[in-house]
């Protein structure tokens, strides 16, 4: 068996958080913000990624193309380590891994036109390509997004929230990478808009054989894109299997509860539904339970979870959690 | 069906169109810069004022130099304005042609504004951009230094300079010069800050562009507004500072004069009543200063809509 395209092995992301007024000397308190995070990726598969906000997805994705410093290991294809490499050796993996962001109008310099904010990546990773090959490059890439190449001199605000994301898209792509990190990338959008988008990744990861990680809180758009799906709570993985299985037979009660939570366009079912509430709201990460980080909000809580963080188990169906037999995926 | 038809054959239209051309937000912002009618007369004045001080002096009779003996020791009764006599201005209480000096004044007095306020743009905003990209223990030290500097007397110590170093242009500049980029390297660290954490510096970052060009071409652009307004008011703060520096005795000095030195001079002659003296210098004295603001506070308006 080939090696995955990315093997992460124990994350950890922490900030160091300063009260405004503190002495010089105080000690930093720390915010754990991934706690161990694991997950392998094979070339052309997509994960998805849920949780609730402050969960820790968006620093996952800014940890893995090192714009938060991290430690752990992230292998990339098997060999290369990428926290170990200084900036200057990263640079070459940049290219293999691109990033598209959440606000497509924020994630877009409004001083340059799109032309050149498509071709920056581009001309960071080819310095040798002249004006003239640059600028057909990236007509072709618009075009291939979905954006007319007659448009490249217009400047981001003229242009909707879809099409800047597109934008944001083809500068992702330009450089042909072999991982792409989509966090959270329809979030903004309206529905209509976020089906147009979601379709166009698809239809890209396809046709480029791109791997993706994909970050977003609506479980229904994971649902239609993920082969695999992992599910964060608190910096910690509470739950990671494929697609179908997840949403057939979540096994871990904070998935339950986020399914629960899914709107059924169809009023009937959905008032039939029953809801799993959370109660209370997500634990200040600067001081997380003890045990397993979900019991102040589970339902099914024993004396045991305060005492003991539950592993992740499990071969393909992996779960943490004490009360969930791994081998059945079924509450004990 | 047809609607379908339609629609490809129109979509080849327009990709055959030739490439739209953008509309950038610096031509936004011009654009809305030229229906600031306030602003715009300002910059008229504006530059009608710097015409007025680099050729005045070539289209008056009289250099600024000369003296007019005919009305050396009565300037109140003979140096008044006149066209007769070639003073347009009148003349000052030496006989010396008012219309040259204030032309020489004005002169002057721009330059000091204009050089002071360079050094303050080059060296503050380099400053603040490095401080506030870099960020961390760097950032601490450069703004601490910035804090100790600006706790320094301005004035006190520009007096000092040219009490110790003597009376030049040179030296002006150099005190003005000195201190006047503090301001400038506090606002553009600021916007650096918030501008450092936009999602289009994390996707150049995440593409490997190095930290120079992310200052460069991603920081320094969307800085120019606030500096580029900043800088409309300090040049009048430049202004103001050499000018009082001059009506204290301690500016430029003769034959050089400025605006500050003028209105001293001819705040002295009050007494004899040729007001004249008073007046001309005053008077671009406060159009000039007037004529910057309502540039700047339209220039603010222009690039900065949402913030009005």
């Amino acid at each position: 068996m080939t090696a995955p395209l990315l093997d992460v092995r124990d994350l950890r992301v922490s900030f160091k958080i300063r009260n405004d007024g503190d002495m010089p000397w105080t000690k930093h308190r720390e915010l754990k913000a991934l706690n161990g995070v694991n997950l392998t990726l094979n070339a052309g598969e997509t994960l998805g990624i849920v949780g609730e906000s402050g969960c820790g997805k968006s620093t996952l994705a800014r940890a893995l193309i090192q714009i938060v410093p991290a430690s752990g290991k992230v292998l990339w294809q098997g060999q290369t380590d990428l926290l170990t490499l200084t900036p200057r050796q990263m640079l070459a993996y940049r290219s293999q891994v691109q990033m598209v962001f959440q606000d497509p109008l924020v994630s877009l310099n409004p001083r340059m036109s799109v032309g050149a904010i498509v071709a920056e990546p581009l001309r960071t990773h080819h310095p040798d390509l002249s004006q003239t090959q640059i600028k057909q490059r990236v007509q072709e890439m618009m075009e291939r997004v979905g954006l007319l190449p007659n448009q490249i001199n217009r400047y981001p605000h003229e242009f909707s929230g879809g099409q800047c994301q597109r934008i944001g898209i083809a500068r992702a792509l330009i450089v042909g990478p072999k991982l792409l990190i989509c966090d959270e990338p329809v979030s903004a959008l309206d529905v209509s808009i976020q089906a147009q988008v979601i379709n166009l990744l698809a239809e890209l990861q396809r046709d480029l054989g791109l791997a993706m990680i994909f970050i977003a809180h609506d479980l229904s758009v994971v649902k239609h894109i993920s082969n695999r799906v992992m599910v964060l709570y608190l910096g910690r993985t509470m739950e990671l299997a494929a697609s179908k299985a997840l949403f057939a037979h979540a096994a871990h009660p904070y998935t339950k509860a986020l399914l629960s939570a899914v709107p059924i366009p169809d009023p009937a079912k959905e008032r039939a539904k029953q809801m799993i509430p959370l109660e209370g709201d997500l634990p200040s990460p600067m001081s997380p339970p003890s045990g397993c980080v979900f019991r102040t909000r589970c339902s099914i809580a024993q004396n045991r979870c305060a005492s003991e963080v539950p592993a992740l188990l499990g071969t393909t169906h992996q779960v943490a959690c004490h009360l969930v037999n791994t081998a059945t995926s079924e509450p004990v | 069906m047809v609607t379908a038809k339609l629609r490809a054959g129109d979509l080849s239209r327009i990709t055959d169109m030739a490439e739209v051309k953008g509309r950038s937000l610096w031509a936004d912002a011009r654009k809305r810069f030229l229906l600031n009618k306030a602003a715009v007369a300002s910059l008229l004045v504006l530059m009608f004022i710097t015409l007025f001080s680099l050729t005045g002096e070539a289209v008056a009779p009289w250099t600024n130099e000369e003296i007019d003996f005919n009305v050396i020791g009565s300037a109140d009764t003979k140096g008044m304005p006149s066209l007769e006599s070639g003073h347009y201005f009148g003349t000052d209480d030496l006989g010396r042609d008012l219309f040259a000096r204030s032309a020489q004044g004005t002169r002057v007095s721009l330059m000091v504004g204009f050089v002071g306020t360079f050094i303050a743009v080059l060296v503050g905003t380099v400053y603040g951009a490095v401080s506030g990209y870099v960020g961390g223990r760097t950032d601490a030290i450069m703004m601490r230094i910035v804090d100790i500097l600006s706790a320094i007397p301005y004035m006190f110590v520009l007096i000092l300079l040219l009490v110790m170093f003597g009376r030049s242009m040179f030296m002006i500049f150099v005190g003005i010069g000195l201190l006047s980029w503090l301001g400038m390297a506090r606002i553009v660290r600021g916007q650096t800050l918030s501008l450092k954490h936009k999602e289009y510096i994390e996707a150049a970052r995440a593409s490997g562009v190095s930290s120079w060009k992310i200052i460069l071409r991603h920081i320094l652009p969307n800085l120019l507004g606030v500096v580029v307004v900043y800088t409309t008011l300090l040049i009048p703060d430049m202004i103001m500072a050499e000018s009082f520096i001059s009506f204290l005795g301690l500016g430029v000095q003769e034959p050089l004069t400025s605006l500050g030195a003028l209105i001293a001079e001819g705040s002295k002659s009050i007494v004899q009543g040729s007001l004249w003296q008073l007046y001309f210098p005053l008077a671009f004295f406060t159009v000039t200063l007037y004529a910057f603001y309502f540039v700047g506070d339209g220039l603010r308006d222009a690039l900065d809509p949402k913030d009005r």
